[in-house]
């Protein structure tokens, strides 16, 4: 049972209020996310007043030009990582199916590093690492379809393997493309292969963004299609859908998405698998709503994650979403399994 | 409006449809029978542009349904397969809403019309009870029908249905067949791929008996269920029976 669907069609009334709902929740942690830091000496949490906002002096330049693109790039990486993680599960018809565990997060940080060790580009997080990174998506994706498809049929257990195959051999080149390059490019590769949201800047979030709103937008429009597809290729293209073109678009679109999160913020767990199952329990699977609501959800997560690793500036931000959504993961699936709600029950 | 026209598909080792031709013209309902691999549902997923045969020719209508595209085949011929699963847990009405694809266009949502439509369909298969209750919860039989509601919702003038009656109970395939024989009065052209020999007996304009990727016999009912070749190619004598009404039935011995 969820909200959503119990009652009837999806109506624009229920769509638009979901929607909106969604909106005004993200909008709302991303404007006060800013406001909270460490306390004085680094200890403690301190919340500054939102008159910070316009009221001039160090506090103002602290929230806007410190801690804004900070919380701006940790929304758009973690809806773009949510996005794609729903088109993944959608399209592999794959509850497990997420850029980290799919690998493609690997495959684009692998190429990303191929990308500095070439010296391609100077800096982490300039266009030439997210190019090399979205590369690196789309072929992982490409390779592990290829290889996990049977016939037309995509067996589950398969695809995550063939994902962590690929996982496991991109992470270990990338080891091998560290261990033999020089000091300089060993420090820049190791800065960015920790990952986090320590150095980005204005600059990094305007790049980023109109990939991710491209990729999002290309989601989004497949939104019936993808409910379609989770009955397998022939039963969609029996109700009219372009099976193939639909997938290619989607993998391009999630490699955007993906390619982009790991340039800014180097591999971040979690939030793909999570966000789009917790949501699917609530809202239902329509993804005409999970998909715009995933994005909203991601974004959620990772801006309130970052702000626990600002606040305690020891902790990575993968280590504080795998410690978030780990326990709130087991949760689900206990309560899942109680009601079959996150699984098939044959 | 369905031709297949000396059909072949296969690869050099192992053929396994060679050269079947079989229409079926609006307002008719086919039965396609066969043992175990004889080649049904190679041919019915060949009739539904699924896969592309190696020689002969496929039609549904004037389209040929391996280069049409989807949408617009959708538009005329609803396939149902044989195995239907859902990864994520939609509703009955959201599967057979997913039937109104080839109807609507870009983005957006369903429209009243489109409920409309699926709540009939839903109807028509005894399911209107059970419209908003998770698909993966239903038994074998309701998925079925839910499946069979997605097709009819699509409002196709061709229908090819593989196994529509597989584990229905006795009243539901009953209900199954007569919905379908409300297809046929509308004007549709009906393919059905069974094993249940009583209802192609009984409601079957024609049957058409396929062994070994071949057509065995083909014709009304009563003739080609007593044609000694198709008690050959299932390997056992059927016995054709008619109740006072008229109505078919068969007893395999």
């Amino acid at each position: 049972m969820n909200f959503v669907s119990a009652h009837g069609r999806l109506t624009y009334a229920r769509w638009l209020a979901l929607l909106a709902g969604g909106a005004v929740v993200a909008l709302a942690i991303v404007m006060l996310a800013p406001l909270v830091g460490p306390g004085a000496d680094g200890h403690g949490v301190a919340v500054m007043s939102p008159r910070a906002l316009w009221s001039g002096g160090i506090d103002q330049t602290i929230v806007w030009d410190v801690r804004l693109p900070r919380v701006l790039a940790a929304a758009l990486v973690g809806a773009a990582l949510a996005g794609a993680g729903c088109a993944f599960q959608a399209v592999l018809r794959n509850p497990l199916a997420d850029p980290y565990t799919l690998g493609v997060s690997s495959g684009a940080s692998l190429a990303a590093v191929i990308a500095i060790r070439l010296g391609v580009v100077g800096i982490a997080g300039s266009a030439g690492v997210g190019g090399a990174a979205v590369i690196g998506a789309l072929l992982a994706i490409a390779l592990i379809w290829q290889i996990a498809r049977v016939g037309s049929s995509l067996p589950p257990a398969t695809v995550i393997l063939a994902g962590i195959a690929v996982s496991m051999t991109c992470a270990a080149v990338s080891m091998l493309v560290f261990a033999t390059s020089d000091f300089a490019e060993m420090t820049r590769i190791l800065r960015w292969m920790m990952g986090g949201f320590e150095w980005t800047r204005m600059t990094t979030v305007a790049r980023a963004l109109p990939t991710v709103a491209i990729g999002a937008a290309a989601l989004l429009w497949h939104g019936r299609d993808l409910n379609a597809l989770t009955a397998g290729d022939e039963a969609a293209a029996s109700v009219g859908v372009a099976v193939g073109r639909t997938q290619t678009i989607v993998f391009v679109a999630a490699s955007l998405l993906v390619g982009t999160s790991v340039a800014i913020a180097g591999p971040v767990g979690f939030v793909g698998l999570i966000v789009p199952h917790a949501l699917r329990a609530l809202f239902g699977p329509d993804h005409r709503v999970l998909l715009p609501l995933s994005l909203f959800g991601g974004a959620v997560l990772l801006v309130v994650c970052d702000t626990i690793t600002r606040v305690n500036i020891w902790l990575p931000v993968g280590v504080v979403t795998a410690l978030t959504g780990g326990p709130f993961f087991l949760a689900l699936l206990v309560v899942g399994k109680r009601r079959g709600a996150l699984w098939r029950s044959e | 409006m369905l031709a297949l026209t000396d059909v072949r598909f296969g690869y050099a080792a192992r053929e396994v449809v060679r050269g079947v031709s079989l229409t079926v013209e609006r307002g008719e309902l086919v039965a396609l029978v066969g043992p175990n691999g004889a080649g049904k549902t190679t041919l019915a997923r060949i009739a539904a542009g699924l896969i592309a045969p190696s020689a002969g020719t496929a039609r549904v209508g004037a389209l040929d349904p391996t280069r049409t595209p989807r949408r617009t085949l959708a538009r005329t011929l609803a396939y149902v397969p044989q195995r239907y699963e859902l990864a994520f847990p939609f509703t009955a009405l959201e599967v057979v809403l997913m039937g109104r694809y080839a109807r609507q266009r870009g983005p957006g949502l369903d429209g009243a019309d489109d409920e409309a439509a699926a709540r009939a369909a839903l109807e028509r298969c005894d399911l209107a009870e059970l419209a908003g209750r998770r698909f993966d919860a239903l038994s074998g039989g309701e998925r079925r029908r839910v499946v069979l509601a997605q097709a009819l919702c699509q409002g196709a003038d061709a229908l090819l249905l593989d196994e529509p009656t597989a584990a229905l109970d006795p009243a539901h395939a009953l209900a199954i067949a007569q919905a379908l024989g409300a297809e046929r009065a509308r004007g549709a052209a009906v393919l059905i791929v069974t094993h249940d020999l009583d209802l192609a007996a009984r409601f079957a304009d024609r049957v058409v008996a396929l062994a070994d990727g071949a057509v065995v016999a083909s014709g009304p009912p009563a003739t080609v269920l007593a044609d000694p070749r198709v008690h050959a190619a299932f390997a056992v004598t059927l016995h054709l029976g008619a109740l006072p009404d008229g109505s078919r039935y068969v007893v395999a011995r």
